[in-house]
């Protein structure tokens, strides 16, 4: 088999880690937090990094309205289909269509995680903002605006006592890597063709 | 390119000159006056930990305190014997059956020993054994959670003083009587002490799994007191060491009366062999009346069971397996060194510490060299077993901990010192005062195999003008020395709860990581444990009424409750629904005659109350458990006993939309 098509089928797998490694990581830093609160997003549940953080966390953001963390939620059932499906896909294109394909599959997946973070963002967007009117503690911006507290997307930010990290974990190494595979086989894929012409 | 390496060379050996200074001046700092500053040795800075554990116990406040050394600084007191208003122990219905005994529910000890359990003769750090003296009972403290977790009473006995030490493996862990008494106890002149009262050593088989306690037998010992007690190790473990007084057996007047010997006993004890002839059938089962009482960590709660029986054994009947070690004056301390061929009695009245040699006991023992025998029991040649004798070391000797380098520490109370001593040669290399009339001191792991040799800790009973006064009653102390050094070192004085007898130490990287943080709600077995929201309810049976309550940051649930009447019993179920470390809450309502509760996270606990007035009761949170702690309250409405208002119960409802007759 040629290289480009082993490298296109290794790249479709990878994001499979994402059934095993979760996506992305939500930490909580606080001084009466020396082990900081954690939250491991996986594409099926949410996860506590240490027994009973979630519900600590739900416990805290209730002061100031925010909702509880769901147990649930429907991306839960579509990201794993997603994945399931895309991969499929990707392992198809990498046994029998031509090299072109590949690069096809890579910007349907950067399309489809795009959307994934879009998501996400309306998610957090929705957490951080939409307050309980009857909140404990209710805190304003310097403009007098409501004092929204979403995690940031990427990064780090302070939110009141709390530091909030948000960054990628294992899963999403493992999406990336499959995506970039997926067009690095591309480009072998297009030399070995030219090979072929060639000789 | 030449001159570049000549410069480097020299630069080079600049640099050696420099660190080789640097190594002199380190040098002659270790050994310079102004090399140590005590200040410094026992300063733990801000959230630091400390080094080691001290387990402490509280003498007459039936406590045993947990600190840190070297600072010195009270970390929790964990209630054993005494009843604890703060923690609700003995106050709250589940721990209530910790105090059962014999005589009905005792509210109060005298702890005094507390001993860690042990592995192959060296801390394993998993609980924690101590004494009550007066009723005699033993403790196991359980060191996940620093909580006492079972009591056991000991029958035929009385003055548990000689208690409770554990056998190199934790195969058994000891008490022995101080009292002689009737055995059993019978309706008896007191002039008719001599030869009728026994003193009953007791050994407590130790479950391997649980470090639970049953009974296997008692050893029906002649009417002495015994004192104190050390187990073997090495090659004398197999056997137990008791000191002996008031072998003249006075029932009267002791302070003139138990003194006229010369010398009293070390009774030395094979229970290896004893525990074989029981198990073989020997011994004889006598009617008794003991509580055996035991806490479970998952229903949160405790359970007595009396039991009827004890095996005891006649010490003539096992030839071979006892014999009396003629100690001076009336000895306290039986301590055996780390090797376990030294045994050293402290005759508390004499200048001297004896040590006996085991392995001369065994020769002596073997040639038959006898001085006479008491009881049956045979009396050893002095002279055939004694090692040694630390000469003139002070007076009043007590008791004696090991530094595992070669070296005996031993507690003088007449004359207020630590001494210590070397072994094999008995010379005296230093002594300490201490402030004032030292009891016994500790060195972490200085009873074991294993001794941690860089603190000893000696435990006073009079301070004093030590500290700013607090009228007639003066705190007792702890000071702490450093032992590393060929002399010693006072580092630190710091005042303890109660009076502390005795300590267990054990480095603290063997049990922190063990410690739990909280109860996992899951586990909790509780039968009134409300475990959410949802299983939240108020019922009445006749005159009872049971809440079953929720507490979580910051509610109660429920926070409202009628139809409570005057004269009915009201059990509060309390159930702390948090699952976050250290978030405890506490609560109580107006006019409960008993303590508050303090619930630990996933822990449930009740306490009862009888409303004898008509009104609307408050309760609150009485832990400081978040921003909104003031608001963590609730109330219970109390109708007539004539009303008839049906139980109703509620959480955040708005105003007025009930009806009511
Ligand atoms: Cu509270």
């Amino acid at each position: 088999m040629k290289r480009s098509r082993i490298i296109m089928i290794i790249g479709a797998l990878l994001p499979l880690g994402l059934f095993i490694f979760p996506l992305w990581n939500i930490t909580l830093e606080a001084p009466q937090y020396p082990i900081p609160l954690g939250m491991n997003i996986y594409i099926n549940d949410f996860a506590d990094a240490n027994p009973h953080d979630i519900k600590n966390i739900n416990i805290m953001n209730h002061y100031v309205g925010m909702k509880y963390i769901p147990d649930a939620i429907p991306e839960f059932k579509i990201f794993p289909a997603g994945i399931l499906i895309s991969s499929f896909i990707g392992l198809i294109i990498g046994f029998k269509l031509n090299f072109k394909w590949f690069l096809g599959w890579f910007i349907l997946m950067i399309t489809l995680s795009l959307a994934g973070m879009y998501d996400f963002y309306l998610w957090e967007h929705d957490y951080g903002h939409n307050l309980d009117p009857k909140a404990i503690m209710k805190f304003t911006n310097a403009d007098g605006t409501v004092m929204g507290f979403q995690p940031p997307l990427f990064g780090t930010r302070d939110i009141l006592n709390f530091k909030a990290h948000s960054y990628p974990r294992f899963g999403a190494l493992f999406l990336a890597l499959g995506m970039g595979l997926s067009f690095l086989s591309y480009f072998i894929g297009k030399k070995e063709s030219r090979q072929r012409v060639a000789t | 390119m030449k001159n570049t390496s000549k410069i480097v060379a020299g630069l080079f050996s600049v640099a050696m000159l420099f660190t080789s200074c640097n190594n002199s001046d380190s040098s002659t700092k270790s050994n310079g006056a102004l090399s140590s500053s005590a200040a410094e040795k026992v300063y733990v800075a801000p959230g630091e930990h400390d080094e080691f554990y001290a387990f402490i116990s509280g003498g007459f406040s039936g406590q045993l305190a947990v600190y840190g050394l070297p600072s010195g600084r009270l970390f929790k007191v964990i209630p054993v014997f005494s009843v604890d208003a703060e923690k609700a122990y003995g106050f709250n219905e589940e721990t209530k059956p910790m105090l059962n005994t014999s005589h009905g529910f005792i509210p109060w000890d005298d702890a005094h020993h507390p001993d860690i359990s042990q592995t192959a003769g060296e801390l394993d750090g998993r609980y924690v054994y101590i004494n009550g003296n007066n009723t005699p009972r033993i403790a196991k403290i359980d060191l996940t959670t620093f909580e006492t977790t079972e009591i056991i009473e000991i029958p035929n006995s009385a003055g548990n003083h000689s208690s409770s030490y554990v056998t190199e493996n934790t195969e058994y862990v000891v008490a022995g009587t101080r009292f002689g008494v009737p055995v059993p106890q019978r309706d008896i002149s007191i002039k008719e002490y001599k030869g009728n009262f026994k003193g009953a050593l007791s050994f407590i088989k130790v479950d391997q799994e649980d470090g639970g306690m049953e009974i296997d037998f008692q050893i029906l010992m002649p009417g002495f007191d015994y004192d104190k007690a050390h187990p073997g190790r090495g090659d004398s473990h197999g056997w137990f060491f008791f000191t002996t007084y008031n072998t003249e057996e006075a029932h009267t007047l002791l302070e003139v009366n138990a003194s006229q010997n010369d010398k009293d006993f070390i009774a030395a004890v094979n229970w290896q062999k004893i525990a074989e002839y029981v198990k073989n059938g020997g011994g004889k089962k006598m009617p008794a009346n003991y509580a055996h009482n035991v806490y479970d960590e998952h229903t949160h709660s405790a359970t007595s069971t009396m039991k009827k029986e004890v095996l005891v054994v006649d010490p003539t009947e096992v030839p071979g397996a006892f014999y009396f070690l003629p100690t001076p004056k009336s000895p306290h301390g039986c301590d055996v060194d780390p090797s376990g061929e030294y045994i050293v009695g402290s005759g508390k009245l004499s200048a001297d510490v004896t040590v006996h040699s085991f392995s001369k006991m065994i020769k002596a023992i073997e040639d038959k060299k006898f001085a006479g025998e008491a009881y049956g029991i045979p009396i050893l040649d002095f002279e055939a077993i004694h090692a040694g004798s630390v000469k003139q070391a002070g007076l009043g000797p007590l008791h004696t901990e090991f530094d595992g380098k070669g070296y005996g520490y031993t507690t003088f109370f007449i004359s207020s010192e630590v001494v210590k001593w070397k072994l094999g040669t008995w010379e005296v290399i230093d002594r300490k005062p201490t402030y004032y009339s030292v009891g016994h001191l500790m060195i972490p792991g200085g009873n074991s195999r294993k001794p941690f040799g860089k603190y000893a800790l000696a435990m006073n009973k009079i301070t004093k003008d030590r500290y700013l006064p607090t009228g007639p009653e003066v705190t007792q102390s702890a000071q702490l020395y450093d032992i590393t050094g060929e002399k010693m070192e006072l580092l630190l004085d710091f005042p303890t709860i109660g009076e502390p007898h005795y300590a267990a130490g054990i480095p603290a990287d063997m049990i922190k990581g063990k410690s739990k943080k909280l109860y996992k709600l899951e586990d909790n077995k509780h039968p009134y444990a409300a475990l959410s929201d949802a299983d939240t309810k108020v019922v009445r049976d006749g005159n009872t009424v049971h809440i079953y309550m929720t507490m979580i940051r910051s509610h109660f649930s429920p926070d409202n409750i009628e139809g409570v009447k005057v004269g009915d019993k009201v059990y509060f179920h309390v159930t702390n629904l948090e699952q976050d470390y250290d978030v405890p809450h506490g609560v109580s309502i107006i006019g409960a005659n008993t303590s508050e509760l303090l619930i630990m996270p996933g822990q449930t606990e009740t306490f009862a109350w009888e409303p004898k007035q008509v009104g609307v009761w408050p309760f609150y949170c009485t832990d400081f458990c978040s921003a909104l702690h003031q608001e963590m309250q609730g109330y219970v409405r109390v109708s007539p006993k004539s009303s008839n208002i049906e139980l109703s119960w509620s959480l955040g409802e708005d105003d007025e939309d009930e009806d009511e007759e």
